[in-house]
């Protein structure tokens, strides 16, 4: 019953959107303010009918509902129960529906908290938003639906075993928080377009959105490789997967239009631009689910092969991108160009980031879609690997990366380039420091790592330089610079952090990738081992049972100059349903890096073959991605985000004092 | 990192050029991916220098019947094949590009990682280099016409209505 219910809703849910697309939009170009005013009460009816159909699925799930298709073919009743619910978007149906309320919540929180737009911007924004509800919703209904019954089953198949972790039952979720966030930007730039206006107002409602977006979309692909790390076992955290692609792709388009946006804001510059940088943030993300979902890309990932879905999908993706598209084409050049500014200014340093940012996200693009495009025009199979990536998309970023710490030092307008320099001596000298301290400790080299190293020191020594610049760190008396920091706004924290997190990462990344060592080898009980200082004695293996799996666990016991340090329990797992192997990794982390141990096949002399790593700095990775997260989460709630523009203008005060 | 000394079965990864990364997706069905247990330790060759040498190539190579993984990293039989294969010719004495000509030769482009740089993978090396080519000759164009064009933009003239409301505002001030 409580299915059927939520089949109800879901398709009330559909006809409300349809209302809430066709009236409002009709209203704005009438100037009729009761159509308008639809907007709002439809978007937070749409979001309690979507909830609601959610939520009955949800039911299903943890009632293990085996009559209804998507639950007995992904759950299980021995599951735990948090499996039980993340199952709920660990499959094609619910994680659509997963992906149409995250919709309609930022649909919602436009109604509800974007009181102070214009009337006729924020019943069309609401109108754009609605009408990518009604293609997803009509996606769902038709192709994907999640409460399709069948005869009641005794069991259910049961969840995919590498699916069972904490990690990655949150890893969507976030993931298309930030996908689905940036509809919001999307909504905006064509209601914009729409409407034929745009100022630095537009900017700033945009701004927080999209912040919000590029931090879920931040910590979903961190945890996404945070899952990768540590569950399929062998240390690797980014593989250059099409599907990974896909979530990078955006969440570079987001980082480009949030710099781009600070433009629009300050200066009313880049206008055009930044309208085409969120209609291809969003592209990018609805390409992402395309590509996911239609399994065109037959990558680890797709699970949905199913070519009705796909042109289904890909109908969707022509009719909006295209459609926001020749929209574009048709007003931008209506749209009045913005403030002049020099080469070297802060408004010429985030054009470089843009330019690097967009042209390394294309060659993603490229590199993702080009043996798909090469093999149906002329057949030919070839593969664009990871080589491939590091080289080009490596190359693109260096640039950009040695150009960070400058940005913030430059004036707006017209910056001075000396001066930044002089500014950022004590940055210099740290990288430099970096280089020969790094040669002397690892003088065998990689001889390009020291570089590397350096390079993410110059970008946090960099971030931290200007802030400290600004409190007056150095230079003031402990009570100003406490008070001086309070008195910085917190975007300036925010994008320090950013900053400084991207740094962080950076070396984790450079330090992993030409330091890591690995040691496979066949060990039998009794036997020691030895990997970067530390001895690993095996001590055996036993058997054990788990909620909804058997494993064998090794035990294996640390040692380190003589001392004890840990004991490590790596195992392999057989889960019960459905019947799948997986291995557990162990892993000590230290300061300097992580052991990471896992255990093989069993030989035929009771011997086990043991594969040892030592990450160095490698939790840098994603402790940068939390940074930068955190960074994201400072800045939004900076005030003049929250308070935005209008009411700033009600102030009799001449625009031009804001222009800093 | 006393590991680098220990000799054969320790290997250092060549530094790829510093990717700024994040990354990995939700994974659905990973039916696809083979168990991840590369490198048999019977596989591997006595000496470092040519294992080191092997490790890298097969990195280089893709496992033809897993989806998306080297066969480094891969545990199915034909990436082990593969792996023994790429041994023998390094023992026989071939240089690194040999080794993967020669697996090209037997499994066809489709193995490489890298594509090789012919005329139907021009576009794909040529265009992070044409965007950025692109992009900066855009944007030195534009900001000459924009000089050439004179100053600061004109402002936007008020429509009448603004102007109505201007002239209503300004008639209510003493």
């Amino acid at each position: 019953m409580i299915v059927e219910l939520g089949h109800f809703s879901l398709v009330l849910a559909l006809a409300v959107a349809l209302v809430q697309m066709a009236l409002p939009a009709w209203g704005a170009r009438r100037g009729d303010r009761q159509l308008m005013a639809v907007a709002e009460p439809a978007a937070l009816v749409q979001l309690s009918l979507v909830l609601f159909a959610f939520l009955a699925l949800m039911h299903a799930y943890i009632t293990s509902d085996f009559s209804v298709e998507t639950v007995w073919a992904n759950s299980h009743t021995a599951k735990p129960l948090i499996y039980k619910i993340s199952g709920v978007w660990g499959n094609h149906e619910g994680s659509m529906l997963l992906w149409v309320l995250i919709l309609a919540l930022f649909g919602a929180a436009v109604a509800l908290f974007g009181t102070n737009l214009p009337a006729s911007l924020r019943a069309t924004v609401l109108a754009v938003q609605a009408g990518i509800a009604v293609a997803f919703l009509l996606f769902i209904v038709l192709t994907s639906n999640p409460f399709v019954r069948i005869p009641p089953q005794p069991q259910g198949r049961g969840l995919n075993p590498i699916l069972q972790d904490p990690a990655l039952a949150f890893h969507p979720p976030f993931l298309y928080a930030g996908y689905v966030g940036l509809s919001i930007a999307f909504s905006f730039a064509v209601a914009a377009l729409i409407e034929g206006r745009i100022d630095a107002a537009w900017a700033r409602w945009v701004r927080p959105w999209t912040l919000a977006a590029w931090m879920c979309l931040t910590l979903g692909i961190a945890m996404g490789s945070w899952w990768a790390y540590y569950e399929l076992g062998w240390g690797g955290w980014w593989f250059w997967d099409p599907v990974e692609n896909a979530s990078f792709m955006p969440w570079l388009a987001a980082t480009a239009l949030l710099h781009s946006a600070l433009v629009m804001e300050k200066r009313e510059a880049l206008k055009v631009w930044t309208i085409l940088l969120a209609i291809l943030a969003f592209s990018l993300s609805l390409m992402g689910t395309f590509l996911v979902r239609s399994g065109v890309l037959t990558s680890v990932h797709a699970f949905a092969v199913d070519p009705k879905r796909g042109i289904f999908i890909l109908t969707i993706l022509v009719v909006l991108i295209g459609g926001a598209l020749a929209l574009y084409a048709w007003r931008a050049p209506q749209l009045q160009p913005g403030g002049l500014f020099a080469p070297i200014s802060r408004e010429g340093a985030l054009v470089l980031n843009n330019v690097l940012l967009t042209t390394g996200c294309a060659t993603v693009l490229v590199g993702t879609l080009y043996p798909l495009l090469l093999e149906s025009i002329t057949g030919a199979k070839i593969s664009v690997g990871p080589p491939y990536f590091n080289l080009t998309f490596g190359l693109l970023m260096l640039p950009l990366l040695a150009a960070m710490p400058f940005g913030p030092y430059l004036g707006w307008k017209r910056g001075d380039l000396a001066a930044a320099a002089q500014r950022l001596f004590a940055a210099a000298i740290a990288a430099l420091l970096a280089v020969v301290t790094t040669f002397a400790i690892m003088w065998r080299g990689p001889w390009l790592a020291p570089f590397g190293i350096a390079l993410a020191v110059w970008i946090i020594v960099g971030a931290a330089s200007e802030w400290a610049t600004r409190v007056q760190l150095l230079t003031g008396q402990a009570g100003r610079v406490w008070h001086r920091a309070r008195g910085l706004p917190r975007s300036a924290h925010g994008t320090m952090l950013a900053h400084l997190g991207i740094g962080l990462t950076l070396l984790g990344i450079v330090a992993t990738s030409a330091w890591q060592s690995e040691r496979v080898v066949a060990m039998r009980p009794g036997e020691s081992t030895e990997i970067a200082g530390y001895v690993l004695t095996f001590r055996g293996v036993a058997p054990a049972q788990g909620p909804n799996y058997q494993e064998q666990v090794g035990l294996f016991a640390v040692t380190s100059s003589g001392s004890p340090v840990t004991e490590l329990s790596p195992s392999k797992r057989l889960y019960d349903a459905p019947r799948q192997a997986t291995t557990e990794a162990a892993i000590h982390a230290a300061i300097a890096g992580d052991l990471y141990v896992v255990l093989g096949d069993e030989l035929k002399d009771g011997g086990w073959v043991v594969r040892l790593y030592f990450n160095p700095l490698v939790r840098l990775i994603w402790i940068g991605a939390v940074v930068m997260a955190l960074g994201g989460g400072l800045s939004l709630s900076d005030r003049r985000l929250r308070v935005g523009a209008p009411r700033r203008a009600r102030r009799a005060i001449p625009s031009s004092l804001f222009t800093e | 990192m006393d590991a680098r000394r220990t000799g054969k079965g320790v290997r250092q990864r060549p530094l790829g050029p510093p990717i700024l990364t994040l990354v990995a997706l939700a994974v659905l069905a990973l039916q696809l991916i083979c168990p991840v247990q590369a490198v048999e330790p019977g596989e591997m060759l006595k000496d470092p220098v040519l294992e080191a040498r092997a490790r890298h190539i097969s990195q280089e190579l893709r496992c033809l019947v897993c989806q998306n993984q080297s066969i480094d990293d891969s545990s199915a039989d034909l990436a082990r094949d593969l792996r023994v294969l790429v041994r023998e010719r390094l023992t026989a004495g071939d240089s690194d590009a040999a080794v993967l000509a020669f697996v090209e030769a037997r499994y066809g482009e489709f193995v490489l990682l890298r594509p090789r740089l012919a005329p139907h993978t021009l576009l794909l090396w040529l265009t992070p280099l044409l965007l950025l080519g692109g992009a900066v000759l855009a944007l030195v164009r534009r900001s000459r016409e924009r000089v050439r064009a004179g100053e600061e933009p004109q402002a936007q003239p008020l429509s009448p209505a603004e102007r109505q409301r201007l002239d209503e505002v300004l008639k209510r001030q003493p």
